[in-house]
């Protein structure tokens, strides 16, 4: 069985329950099963928010994660509080302003945040710079369908700096993997 | 036709289920974890020819979609928590009225506005015995995106059938999750509509039941002349004081459930003939119940699985059955012990019950009930 449990977490408004949604839709246009969960708090933004994705060749009855694969953090706050779930030998992947110096696993830091702000120049873009890298480190879905996801559910007018986002995601996940 | 797949949420096929099976009037209260149904409804009800209105608050919506299907349009409500405890006294009026129509509660942790974004079941009994009075309640368990849009249509069929209001009791773990559905074409689909009235418009009498204890149900401003109230009523639909007719009608709206269960209770079992142990759960929590049985499975405990699709009325008949022959039965849910009170009442001293309970806000993981079942065994 072909199996990736995956957490994406950061702060609320980062856009991390988009991302799950796209990882869920990239891995059904692969032909796989996915289910895609959340947790956040009441508030709008600010917060520790989580979206759990999981992607299977078979049926999955449990929708949450309970050995997490693939882990990725973009605040400290959600480092700090999901962080542990992840299995030994599982993917961890942090944005460089968290500090994971006390991980047991090995740590795939990546200035996910920095490269949307600054190089891409849009911060909304974080969320898929963040999935570009995931999936260049862990090919947890196809590129080509991961590219197919994000553009139909992204703004009309905003497809090429999506496109653009994922490009740099990709090159700061190959990177990581040097 | 190849059907395309497709990730969808709880409540996404709720609002789609709902419009295929004829839905063209909601009226709502957005309320977390069920806002998405308002949501949606809104979005796509204009595109079929129905209305949308977002009412002051759920008192005002649950009256107007029982006014709105009195009139003939096919009517639901959703809301979570404290909003389903604000609809009990609508809740009532449309059971005694007979006015069709669908209550969707995607429960979340309480009491009171409690957790807003978290799941819970605390609302089982609340379904049941919620407005007041003796009355009986069709309530709905979907545990799976795909049998919510199928139970959102099943909530409407048998609210048309029966002139009930039927509740639609989802979790927060079912309406939030998304998963890969593949919808049936709307062709396959089996669509049932209220019962009319034949003859002269003159004779009509709106609560007179046929044989199968169901009246027929004119469209309120067709001609048909009625009167509707929540005060016992003869067949006329006018109040009386008569302690004949009373009798007579709450007895009818009761018997019209009982004489019709076997059309409407509905269960699912898994690997229940050689099963020692059977986890009995609805919901959210059949989901953990499914992987702790094959979890138990792998290790050589013949573990089954019971799950009321219809928590009211509760299959009974069934779970008597498996009390011959079943130990221990282990229910879990996401309260401090509800659906374990019905189990307990059908099961007697037939078989020993033990209890998962949880109400800190998540979800019952299948590791606390293969945990319980191992310390109990």
């Amino acid at each position: 069985m072909d199996k990736h449990e995956i957490r994406l977490s950061g702060s609320g408004g980062q856009g991390l329950i988009l991302a799950g949604i796209i990882l869920a839709e990239a891995a059904i246009i692969d032909g796989k099963n996915a289910v895609q969960t959340q947790s956040y708090g009441p508030e709008a933004r600010g917060g520790a928010s989580k979206a759990e994705v999981i992607i299977s060749t078979e049926k999955i009855d449990f929708p949450k994660v309970r050995e997490c694969d693939i882990f990725l953090s973009l605040t400290q706050k959600s480092y700090d509080q999901y962080s542990k779930g992840l299995k030994e030998g599982g993917i961890m992947i942090v944005d460089s302003i968290v500090n994971a110096n006390n991980a047991k696993n090995k740590v795939y830091s990546a200035p996910i945040i920095d490269t949307a702000a600054h190089v891409i120049g849009k911060a909304m873009v974080t969320n898929i710079v963040a999935l570009g890298a995931l999936v260049a480190i862990s090919n947890a879905v196809t590129r080509e369908a991961l590219e197919q996801a994000v553009l139909s559910r992204v703004p009309k007018g905003t497809e090429e700096l999506n496109k653009k986002a994922l490009e740099m995601g990709y090159i700061m996940g190959e990177n990581a993997i040097k | 036709m190849k059907r395309k797949a497709r990730l969808m949420q709880g409540n996404e096929a709720c609002v789609e289920g709902a419009i295929a099976a004829g839905m063209r009037f909601f009226a709502g209260y957005p309320i977390t974890p069920s806002t998405e149904i308002a949501e949606l409804s809104s979005e796509k009800l204009p595109c079929v020819g129905g209305k949308f209105i977002q009412m002051e608050d759920e008192i005002a919506s649950m009256a107007a979609i029982i006014g709105a299907s009195l009139t003939g349009l096919k009517s639901m409500t959703a809301t979570s928590g404290p909003g389903f405890s604000l609809k009990q006294e609508n809740l009532g009026y449309a059971g005694i009225t007979e006015v069709p129509c669908v209550v969707v509660n995607v429960q979340r942790g309480g009491p009171s506005t409690g957790l807003p974004t978290s799941p819970a079941q605390g609302e089982i009994m609340q379904a049941r015995w919620g407005t007041h009075g003796d009355h009986p309640v069709i309530a709905l368990t979907p545990s799976s995106v795909r049998e919510t849009f199928d139970l959102t249509i099943r909530a409407f069929n048998l609210s048309e059938k029966y002139r009930i209001p039927v509740i639609l009791l989802m979790d927060e773990v079912i309406g939030h999750m998304r998963e890969r559905v593949e919808l049936p074409d709307t062709s396959e689909l089996e669509i049932i509509d209220r019962k009319r009235p034949a003859g002269n418009k003159e004779d009509y009498k709106a609560y007179k039941a046929d044989e199968d204890l169901i009246p027929p149900m004119a469209n309120f401003g067709e001609g048909y002349r009625y009167h509707v109230t929540g005060l016992v009523h003869d067949e006329t639909g006018f109040p009386s004081n008569s302690s004949v007719v009373a009798d007579k009608l709450v007895r009818r709206l009761a018997d019209k459930i009982e004489m019709h269960k076997d059309d409407i209770i509905q269960w699912e079992e898994q690997n229940t003939e050689d099963a020692d142990i059977v986890i009995v759960s609805i919901g959210g929590v059949s989901r953990a119940a499914d992987t702790a049985m094959k979890m138990l499975r792998s290790k050589g405990l013949k573990v089954g699985t019971f799950r009321p699709i219809t928590v009211w009325p509760f299959p009974e008949k069934r779970l008597e059955e498996l009390a011959e022959k079943v130990n221990t039965f282990v229910v879990a849910e996401m309260n401090l012990g509800q659906m374990v009170l019905e189990v307990e009442r059908i099961i007697k001293n037939k078989a020993k019950i033990e209890r998962v309970n949880k109400v800190n806000g998540e979800a019952i993981y299948p590791e606390e009930i293969v945990t319980k079942i191992e310390e109990v065994l």
